[in-house]
């Protein structure tokens, strides 16, 4: 091989490798990637099936429920719109989770509506902040099992 | 007094890094005069001073003295002694404090050791080194002086936060900080050799050295980083693709690539591009990753403050420093002669895989990483990029990686034979077979992902011990058992991931005192639960007996705790460690109604991860020692065995 050739190889080749990265990066994010939904957008939006999302809001006062197992909890999430999202969850929620304080779970919606959450991030800031503004300040995360 | 010594010594120190890019400038003009003693000199006494003044911010958190500003809002006089010490970096302008002094005493570590380098590059190496401090110093003067009093002197300091509170916090950020900065001395080399127009196997086998160090450091950095993530998080999980991780991953990408392509330099004198580019983008992700952890854009344990002027900053700096040093390669790049050429079927065909694999997975987690950013500046939508993302999109490639990893020390520099290479591999491909074989047939339900990790774990730990086959091994050159000890540490690391991936056995439940639960071969009963107190904390703490099959019981016992200053709880899990693996327990929240959460784990072979993490820097080190040494031996001559 010619010095300019092998050169000109080697430049192609990883020319190639960054771009089939990137390539193969950008559809992994456009399958993998969490897109944040309030109540309201569901509803407006519709419901992602199946699909790894975020949801935020806060936990409506009175909803909070504990299953006999004493690790499952279900809870409902509002916002400032009258759609409300059924939140269930199994593990250990984080200190400052509580009615009526901010919350952002990651999981998947349930056909039916039900988001089962994989992990549960709490938010230090107990006053009430519409999520599209500030969704992720202080979260406090916490996992569930699989 | 001492907060107004430390600021003295900080702005003295940034005169001196301003006079150190002026005469080292200046001498790489024609006609100057020779002042590469006076730079040299000036190199050392600037690390000196911005050392003393990082003393003195020391001095002021173990004296809690509270007039100063940082010190009232992030330590506590009640803080044990270990906490107000690492507590000087554990806040946002410590921690840039010691980045720069850092980056001074690696300056006036080449000055005082570097000898081979020509001295018109060493001299231009000096004054791109002082060009990165002086941009930092801006940044700690102007933006984030640690030194700041505060008038009134406040009664009581703020504490530092309580999960920074940990032995970690002495050992994992100062040494990942020498490996982040360590790079920029490569980097520093790089456009030295550019603008001298030296590039070559000289320059590589001088630059060598410090890459590994550079290396060395991060490689600790990270393995430490996590496991303190491990036990102090009380996840259970070792790496979350969390932004803050991927920003001390990639400069470790970088320079592992960087590492392996400065040896194809030095001894084939091929790759001369390539790797001052390299050299370039590493220090690049080391600025993306001071970046991504210190404006404040990430919400993180390790985002100290949020502000954008201090963000912009950084951005500005990020952008000055990699623009500039990619003009400057662009606009010499066409005096870089071509190197050597070389065959497919070769070490340096394998070294070439490898850094185009690496660069790759680069690419793949730099997209991931940077993507949330991009959306949410460009459209305003909030998204997150996880653990599904990295671990599809970079999982195959870098067990690709590993692979290639089991060939490459096993060919030939220049060329070999594709069937003798073959032959050489043979064996460890017939154990890695015969590997899948058994965990198919015996252990069902494997997931594809571990199950290739297990197998090529084991072929890669059997080909990477093969280069040692048929020699002498007391006559074996230390580089070379550095290289085998380091990819014995990568096998030994992936089959932790891979069995922790694949075994890990998980228990969450409500339990009353006397209970009994099952998780893996481990019996664990809750014996109690009492509330137990420290030095500036409270907690409630569970007893809990464990015992395996006829084994004696012992005791676990995990805690959670309140903290006063600022009031947080933290989760300390109580983690027994055995020759075959880890049982982790975790306690929770009461249910009001007796019962507790009890999270169990039993991760088998969990501790390999870390243990192979270890090697990897012990290789790293064995090989430093050994080109060092070698070097010092009969000086230009060198020979790969």
């Amino acid at each position: 091989m010619k010095a300019k050739n092998q050169r000109l190889v080697l430049l192609v080749l990883a020319v190639a490798a960054v771009l089939g990265a990137v390539l193969l990066a950008m559809s992994a994010l456009k399958d993998q990637a969490a897109y944040f939904y309030a109540p309201g957008d569901v509803a407006r939006e519709g419901v992602p099936l199946g699909r790894a999302v975020r949801i935020g809001g806060m936990v409506e006062a009175g909803s909070l429920r504990r299953a006999p197992d004493g690790v499952t909890i279900e809870f409902r999430v509002r916002d400032e719109t009258e759609e409300r999202i059924r939140v269930r969850f199994r593990g250990i929620v984080p200190d400052l989770f509580k009615e009526n304080s901010g919350v952002v779970a990651e999981g998947r919606f349930q056909p039916g509506g039900l988001f089962v959450a994989d992990a549960i991030l709490a938010k230090h800031d107990e006053n009430y902040m519409p999520p599209q503004l500030d969704p992720k300040t202080g979260e406090h995360k916490s996992e569930s099992l699989e | 007094m001492i907060a107004e010594a430390g600021l003295a010594a900080l702005w003295l120190a940034a005169a001196l890094s301003l006079l150190q890019l002026g005469l080292g400038a200046g001498t790489l003009l024609p006609g100057t005069g020779r002042m590469s003693a006076a730079v040299r000199a000036v190199a050392v006494v600037q690390a000196a001073l911005i050392g003393l003044s990082f003393l003195a911010l020391i001095q002021l958190f173990l004296r809690t003295d509270l007039s100063v500003t940082l010190v009232a809002a992030n330590s506590h006089s009640l803080k044990p002694w270990l906490y107000k010490f690492a507590g000087a970096w554990g806040n946002h302008e410590g921690s840039m404090l010691l980045w720069v002094t850092v980056l001074a005493l690696a300056g006036a570590a080449v000055a005082l050791f570097e000898r081979r380098l020509p001295e018109r590059m060493l001299i231009a190496t000096l004054a791109a080194q002082a060009a990165i401090g002086l941009g930092f110093y801006a940044f700690l003067l102007f933006s984030s002086n640690p030194f700041e009093r505060l008038s009134p002197a406040q009664v009581e300091g703020n504490g530092l936060n309580p999960l920074l509170q940990d032995p970690g916090l002495a050992f994992h950020p100062p040494t990942l900080y020498f490996g982040y900065v360590g790079v920029s001395i490569a980097f520093s080399f790089a456009v030295g050799a550019l603008v001298t127009r030296d590039v070559g196997a000289a320059f590589a086998r001088a630059m060598r050295p410090w890459v590994l160090a550079a290396w060395i450091f991060l490689t600790l950095g990270i393995t430490a980083g996590s496991y303190w993530a491990y036990y102090e998080l009380g996840w259970g999980g070792w790496w979350f693709w969390d932004p803050v991780e991927n920003a001390s991953l990639m400069p470790w990408l970088a320079t592992t690539a960087l590492l392996h392509s400065v040896t194809v330099l030095a001894t084939r004198d091929g790759l001369r591009a390539w790797t001052v580019m390299l050299a370039v983008v590493a220090f690049s992700m080391s600025m993306v990753g001071t970046f991504l952890v210190r404006s404040g854009i990430l919400t993180s344990v390790h985002a100290f403050a949020v502000d954008p002027e201090r963000g912009t900053f950084i951005l500005v700096l990020l952008a000055f420093y990699i623009g500039g040093a990619l003009t400057l390669f662009g606009l010499r790049v066409g005096t870089v002669k071509e190197g050597a050429r070389f065959e497919p079927v070769s070490r340096e065909g394998a070294l070439v895989l490898n850094n185009l694999l690496l660069s790759a997975v680069l690419g793949i987690v730099l997209v991931g990483t940077l993507y949330p950013l991009i959306v949410e500046a460009a459209t305003g939508g909030k998204l997150s990029v996880g653990p599904p993302y990295f671990n599809t999109a970079a999982g195959p490639i870098a067990l690709a990686l590993v692979a290639a990893m089991a060939a490459g020390p096993l060919l030939k520099w220049r060329r070999d034979r594709l069937r003798a290479a073959a032959g050489r591999i043979a064996l460890p491909i017939l154990g890695a077979a015969l590997a899948l074989l058994i965990l198919v047939l015996f252990v069902p339900g494997l997931r594809l992902l571990p199950l290739l990790g297990l197998v090529l774990a084991l072929g890669v730990g059997a080909a990477s011990v093969a280069p040692l086959w048929k020699r002498n091994l007391r006559r074996t050159p230390l580089f070379v058992w550095g290289m085998v000890v380091a990819h014995l540490g990568i096998a030994v690391a992936l089959a932790g991931m891979a069995s922790e991936s694949a075994f890990t056995r998980e228990k969450l439940v409500a339990a009353r005192v006397g209970d009994t639960v099952a998780v893996g071969p481990w019996l664990v009963r809750f014996d109690s639960v009492d509330p137990v107190a420290g030095p500036n904390w409270t907690a409630v703490e569970a007893k809990l007996s464990a015992r395996r099959g006829s084994g004696a019981p012992f005791i676990l016992q995990p805690q959670a705790r309140m903290f006063s200053t600022p009031p947080t709880e933290t989760s300390e899990a109580a983690i027994a460690t055995r020759l075959d693996g880890q049982l982790y327990s975790v306690i929770g929240k009461p249910d009001g109604s007796g019962r507790w959460q009890l999270r169990l784990w039993w991760k088998p072979f969990v501790t390999l991860i870390w243990l192979g993490g270890a090697l990897v820097a012990l290789g790293g080190l064995l090989a430093l020692v050994g080109r060092v040494r070698r070097e010092r031996r009969h000086d230009p001559v060198e020979a790969w065995a």
